[in-house]
């Protein structure tokens, strides 16, 4: 048989998942097995379960200093500022990216702008944040604003340019208004369309969030990072990483799940 | 009386002309099928009976007023395709017609409003053959129920003119027959002018109480030789005298016989009788 014609079933597809996963466990465990070998005070690969102690220390021992658990901590102070800013973004790019896909005189008035501020690389941005808001939540939430809304607000665009002209002259000979059709036609079938666009944003907002911890906080997971940084220890950074990495993945399933059963029809529409 | 009269019209594209000098009344109550060619302007003539595109020369009346150059509740249409709205289920496609009617800028109905817009989507949906499955989302019908269910949508508003491009094109023969049926059945039941763009002349001749044939006259490729040389003079006007027609125009208008009339299926009535009401 040829080799396009091979489909692995559901248990086949799950395990064949895991086995890359599995192969890079394997491949650090013999690296940092070879490099403790040679040095056993070694901080650049450390063993799991030096990493498993470190991860005990953050997250279920009270910081002696602050008196609270640091990695949960760190993880709020992230995720508050991490969704909000995806919060505001989000309404911002669903509100204009509806009026300037709609309205002809809004895109041309203000498409252009948007495409070219779009550009803006955002962490150019980040010093003048600083200056204008101080050091405080506002700038680092400006920021992922900023570095997400523009792309976002140009994606629901051309999404909303994508609706069928046939469904809004249909709509118009239904008598609705130019408000009835936003949001009766084109709001219901743009939030799918959105929680796709917000998923790609996810990756993008976490850089912009730990860019501007790194450089002035004193909470969070890029704060934590950058300060453990200073003493090597790979034993805390490791697994802060793999902590980002799983909660953004988690968020990305959460919106994933959620446009599923929040719009049934979607899936059904874009499977014809 | 609900006529509509073409004045003159013409429609070009910069120096594509679509149509030319269409001159044309259609009768109320008449179900007229526009057919010829791929790219005669058909669609193009539906486009600016819906208000969609205007056009360049000439001008459209409506029961004697001026076309509004925007589509509006007073003219239906079904398209062939994206013509139902997915979000929404078979009921509340339906209902979704009075809504806009009925409510302010939120397009959404309440209580017993609602109620009553639900029973009357019903009763809608039961005449067209669609109950049972209102609660169903478009993806989930075939082909031929989606376009019986476009159909329902826009009867809910009671339009005065009822535009159809291409909207059977698209479904099995057998399938095709039925909307058929159904079809003839509305334009007798409810007061209405269909116009209906079709590629299938057994359909026109079988829905239809008048054909009309569009045709490039100067466009077939055989002509295109001949006058090839003269065609290139229209692009500079004034090298060579007068300009060649270059758009399509009304070719053949044919009455359908015997001829049907709105209001009795089964006893055609004679020939200029009043359309009964």
């Amino acid at each position: 048989m040829r080799a396009i014609n091979y489909r692995p079933d559901k248990s086949w597809r799950f395990a064949l998942a895991l086995l890359p996963f599995l192969l890079l466990c394997l491949a650090y465990v013999i690296g940092s097995g070879i490099r403790l070998a040679d040095n056993p005070n070694d901080k650049l690969l450390p063993s799991f379960s030096k990493m498993s102690e470190a991860v005990d220390n953050y997250a279920f021992k009270e910081d002696v200093r602050t008196g609270t658990y640091l990695l949960w901590e760190d993880t709020r102070a992230s995720l508050t500022r991490l969704v909000t800013g995806l919060a505001i973004s989000t309404v911002i790019a669903l509100v204009l990216g509806i009026v300037l896909g709609l309205l002809p005189i809004a895109g041309a008035t203000f498409g252009p702008v948007i495409a070219v501020l779009s550009m803006v690389p955002p962490l150019a941005l980040l010093p003048i944040l600083f200056i204008v808001m101080g050091l405080g939540e506002a700038s680092k939430i400006a920021l992922i604003v900023i570095g997400t809304s523009l792309k976002l607000i140009r994606d629901i665009a051309l999404r909303v340019e994508d609706i069928p002209r046939e469904q809004l002259i249909k709509a118009q000979t239904l008598g609705a208004s130019s408000m009835q059709i936003a949001l009766r036609v084109v709001l219901p079938q743009t939030l799918p369309r959105l929680m796709d666009s917000v998923r790609f944003e996810i990756g993008p907002a976490w850089l912009f969030l730990i860019a501007a911890e790194a450089i002035a906080a004193d909470s969070g997971l890029g704060y934590r990072i950058f300060l453990v940084r200073r003493y090597l220890s790979m034993d805390v950074i490791l697994p802060y990483v793999a902590w980002i990495t799983l909660l953004a993945f988690l968020m990305d399933l959460g919106l994933r799940l959620l446009q599923r059963k929040a719009f049934p029809w979607f899936a059904q529409a874009r499977a014809q | 009386m609900n006529a509509i009269v073409f004045d003159k019209v013409w429609k070009e594209y910069g120096d594509h002309v679509v149509l030319e000098q269409i001159d044309l009344t259609i009768a109320p109550r008449a179900f007229v099928a526009l057919v010829g060619p791929s790219g005669c302007g058909k669609t193009t003539f539906l486009r600016m009976l819906l208000g969609e595109e205007k056009p360049t020369r000439g001008n459209i009346f409506v029961a004697g007023k001026p076309l509004k150059p925007e589509p509006d509740a007073d003219r239906g249409v079904v398209f062939q395709r994206y013509s139902v709205f997915p979000h929404l289920t078979v009921l509340g496609n339906v209902v979704v017609g009075r809504e806009f009617e009925k409510s302010g800028g939120l397009g959404r109905l309440f209580g017993s409003k609602r109620k009553q817009a639900e029973e009357e989507a019903r009763e809608l949906l039961t005449a067209i053959g669609l109950s049972g499955h209102e609660s169903k989302y478009p993806a989930a019908l075939s082909g031929g129920m989606q376009q019986r269910l476009a159909l329902a949508q826009a009867l809910m508003r009671r339009p005065k003119i009822l535009l159809l491009d291409e909207p059977f094109g698209a479904l099995d023969p057998g399938i095709r027959a039925d909307i058929h049926v159904l079809m003839r059945r509305i334009w007798n039941e409810s007061e209405l002018t269909v116009v209906m763009v079709t590629h299938d002349l057994s359909e026109a001749f079988a829905l239809g109480t008048r054909i009309i044939a569009f045709e490039r006259p100067r466009n077939r490729p055989e002509e295109l030789e001949r006058y090839g040389s003269r065609l290139s003079a229209d692009i500079t006007p004034g090298m060579n005298g007068a300009a060649l027609p270059k758009g399509a125009t009304i070719t053949r208008d044919i009455e359908v016989w015997p001829p049907k009339v709105a209001g009795s299926p089964n006893a055609p009535a004679h020939q200029g009788s009043a359309p009964r009401t």
